[in-house]
Order: structure tokens, then sequence, then C-alpha cells
């Protein structure tokens, strides 16, 4: 690109700053007109948070919350690739299992509360068996969808040298696949951090998620419940950032459009 | 022209014979018939090019030569065996494209070398790094690569398992004319000096008549082998020679085109 067509770097920080400033104005303002006395003010938002960080539960219930996310999610992709490439691998095994994935997975997690609970009790059984139906499926689909993409010249080669079948699918169609797997996997990791905080509401005592309910239910403490709000989209957040790391590895960046 | 090829293996001894190869094609309820009675003996370390116009099944007779498909009447046989399916000892080189991008260099040229030992693995990537002129980027990946040098590290890919044939399907096709000159140069080379067996499918004239000991021409769909050219000029061919011009007249001719533009 030209360089002097190119935006400054400070404008780069300036304008998203810019923004976001003006949010906190038009919120700070807000609160202010309408007089309202129980929205908290971006000022008692912050009062708020110091005073979690301060009764040392935050990094509890912040740590809960990842633990949770991390089992369901992990347990979702254990499963989920694995089955995900032998459905794409075998067009036979798709078509007997695909229309029962294709109901089950327009199903939000949410609406799965009653059976976790009838399944696992209240408790944090239940809570990461609902983050793990919604990491699964969009993670199954990712890798079939993968799989299939692969060109034919790539399965082809792996045959010509000689590959067994199951060389072929490990060291050829995944690693084809690898780039699209990784899509299906950030976003299985966003809807893990979505579900988390529902789960965390219903099914346990800990959590970001029962952060907010418990706050709201013990004295309406709004301040407290936008405080936790905000920390779960700067977390959710930073995982994304995290997990877009991984798309930079050398041995993947060929499929997403970068540079060279 | 029908002439001993001058240059050819010394060994006389057949390669790989197609007998009344033939192959239709189920589409939409109809049979199409791509190959029709294809006979053809290539010699042991002979260069081949198939030519003929586009679409005619090229693609398809190299393909049922490798083995990646079977033939639908008729059989292939590599030192009188029976072709069943791909093999290590006769590799495929794709048009463009065939290397994998997730690996590096000298991953894609080791790919075919999980049987060897460490140490006699990397001397085979070391010396096929070598010969095809990617000596500094051994690290690189496919991405960072110009067309000619992937299409250079699929034949150092093809090369390091140690084939006896080598199937080349318009491997230049996707890349400039000058690079395309070069990498023919580069090719024969290495034909040169590791004498192997060449079938190299292409749709321009002239490079078949720059690369092969015999060019097969092969008539429109469903394609029977027209003719046979023998090319008996020795390499380095010069392209402005009299003899290179009358044998590419000869050729256009028979594949029926008029050379004046």
């Amino acid at each position: 690109m030209n360089a002097l067509a190119r935006p400054g770097r400070w404008e780069n920080f300036f304008w998203p700053l810019l923004a976001a400033a003006l949010l906190l104005a038009l919120w700070h303002y807000s609160v202010i007109w309408t007089a309202t006395k129980v929205f908290p003010s971006p000022l008692s938002v912050e009062k708020g948070l110091a005073e979690l960080l301060r009764k040392h539960v935050l990094w509890a219930d912040i740590g809960d919350s990842l633990r949770r996310v991390a089992i369901g999610f992990g347990t979702a992709g254990v499963i989920g690739i694995p089955l995900g490439l032998t459905l794409g691998w075998y067009p036979t095994v798709n078509q007997v299992l695909n229309p029962v994935l294709q109901i089950l997975r327009p199903i939000s997690p949410i609406a799965w509360i009653p059976v976790a609970i009838l399944f696992f009790g209240i408790g944090d059984h239940a809570a990461i068996f609902l983050i793990f139906l919604g990491a699964f499926f969009p993670i199954v689909v990712a890798c079939v969808s993968g799989v299939s993409n692969v060109p034919s010249i790539f399965r082809r080669a792996g045959r010509n040298f000689g590959l067994a079948p199951v060389q072929i699918l490990t060291r050829v169609v995944f690693r084809a696949a690898l780039p699209q797997i990784l899509i299906g996997l950030r976003i299985a990791l966003g809807i893990a951090w979505l579900v988390v905080v529902a789960g965390e509401m219903i099914a346990v005592d800990s959590g970001l998620g029962y952060l907010v309910i418990d706050s709201r239910n013990s004295g309406k403490r709004y301040d407290l419940v936008v405080a936790a709000m905000l920390l779960i989209g700067l977390i959710g957040l930073a995982l994304d950032l995290g997990f877009r790391q991984l798309e930079k590895m050398r041995s993947v960046r060929w499929g997403f459009g970068h540079e060279s | 022209m029908s002439t001993e090829a001058l240059i050819t293996a010394p060994a006389p001894g057949v390669k790989l014979r197609t007998e009344h190869v033939g192959m239709v094609f189920e589409r939409d309820g109809k049979s199409v018939s791509v190959l029709e009675a294809i006979d053809l003996e290539v010699r042991d370390g002979e260069f081949i090019c198939l030519v003929g116009p586009s679409g005619c099944g090229k693609s398809t007779l190299l393909n049922v030569m490798g083995g990646f498909l079977p033939p639908t009447s008729g059989s292939v046989t590599i030192d009188r065996e029976l072709v069943h399916g791909p093999d290590p000892r006769r590799i495929l080189v794709f048009q463009e494209r065939g290397v994998f991008p997730w690996l590096t260099v000298e991953g894609n040229i080791g790919f075919g070398l999980s049987k060897l030992s460490g140490a006699e693995r990397d001397q085979r990537i070391a010396h096929y790094v070598q010969m095809m002129r990617l000596q500094g980027f051994e690290q690189s990946y496919p991405s960072d690569l110009s067309g000619g040098m992937k299409q250079r590290l699929q034949v150092a890919r093809a090369l390091a398992v140690n084939p006896d044939i080598l199937y080349l399907d318009e491997p230049f096709g996707a890349l400039d004319s000058v690079t395309r000159l070069i990498m023919r140069g580069e090719l024969l080379r290495i034909w040169q000096t590791e004498r192997r067996t060449i079938i190299f499918v292409t749709h321009d004239i002239d490079e078949a008549v720059q690369l092969a000991d015999r060019v097969v021409v092969l008539s429109s769909r469903p394609a029977k082998i027209q003719d046979i050219l023998t090319i008996d000029i020795a390499h380095p061919r010069n392209i402005s020679s009299a003899r290179y011009l009358e044998h590419r007249d000869d050729l256009l001719r028979k594949i029926g085109l008029a050379y004046t533009v």
C-alpha cells in the first residue's frame, strides 16, 4: 500500500478510543439526565469492580468460568474433531448421521438446561455439559466441510506416495483442512463463552454468570451486574484474540489469506 | 519420420505398455467415450509427450497409466506387471497447487520418505534441494515461492522417492513463457542425469518438439492415437534450426493446424 494513504499509527488507536470515550460519556450523562436510581453510572461500575477485586471473589469466579469452558470446549474438540473428520471422510457414515446432527444443531444449549439438570443434577457437570453442546456442533460441522473441501489433488498425491488410508487422513486431509477446522474451533470457543454465563446462572453458585445473577438477586447491585458484564466481554475478547494467534502459525497461515 | 531417435535410452526394453485401453465415463445417464483403443509402448528412459486438442482425454490417459483411474477396457502394464493403482514407483506431477502448502520445502521433498532413516532422509532432501536449485529456501513454505519454484519443488518431491516413471500433467501450463522455457531446460537436465522414463502431457506444440523423443498425437474425443512422431534431434535442440522447424510444422500439420496466424 502507498505509505501516504496508510492511516497513521496513532489513528489506529485514536478513533476506537474516541468512540469508546464517547459511549462512556453518553452512558454517564444518560444516567444523570434520567436521574435513575437503579442503573449505575460508569463511575459506580468502576467502584463496584474495585470492590469485587478487594473481596477476592472475582478471581475465583473468573477461574471457575474459564475452567468450565476449558473442560466443555476441550471435550467438544476431543470428540468433535475425530467425529467430524470421520464423517467428512466416509460420506456413507455422514449420510446416516447427518440428519440427526442437523436436527440437534439448531437447538440452543439454553433449551437443554432442564435436560442437563435431569442428567447431571444441579452443579458443575450440568454447566459443562451445556458448554460442550454449544461447542460440539460447530466443531463437527467445520471438520466435515473442511474435509470435503480438501482438493482431490492432495489426496491423490497422498495415495501416489503410498500412504495408507489412515495416513492420508492424518498426514494430508487433516492438515489440509486444519485452517477451516481452526475457524470452527474459534466460533465454538465464542459460543462456549456465551453458554458458560447462561449455565452458571442456573446450575452453579460460582463463576461470572453466577456473579451477574447473584448481584441482582442479593440487593439489586446493578453496579456489580454491569461490572461483571464488562468483564465477560473483555475476557471473551481476550480469548478470541488469543485463539487468533493460532492462525498465524506458519503451517496453517496459507489457509487464512494472509499476505504471501 | 520413423527413424530411431538418436538419443533415446540405449536399452530397447519396453517400460510401459497400454493395450487397447478404452475409457467410458457415465455422465447424466449417458456414456461418454473418452479413450478408444490406445495401444502404446514406451521404452525405458524414453521421453514421451502426449499432445492433442484440449479436452481430448490426454490427462485421462495419464491418470489411467498412473493407476489413478482403472480403464473400462484394455490394460496398462509396467515392466510386464499389471497396473492396479497408484504406486510410489511412478509419480504424477500436477499442473499447479500440487505441493502441500502446510509443509516447508524440506517437508514437501521428504513427504514420501518416511520409511527412510533420519540421516538418509536428510541426505536425500539435501540432494534434491541442490538439484532443483532450491538452496536457501529449505525452511520456506510454498506460499513464499514463485510459481516456477513451486513446480521445481513438486518435481523434487516426486524424484525424491526415486520413481522409474514420472507422469507430468501440463506441469508448466500455469507458468509465464520465460519461466516455462527455463523449466524445460531444467527438466531435460534432470532427465539426462537421472534417466527416468517421462510421460509428459502438454497442449503446447513447441514444448513437445523441444522435449520429446517421441510425440504421441491424440485425436479429439474419443481420443485415439492419430500419429506418433519421432523427434530425432540431439539435445540441446536449436529451436530455430531448419530441422526443428520441420518437425514442428509436421506436428502442426498432424494436429490439423495451419502454421500461419
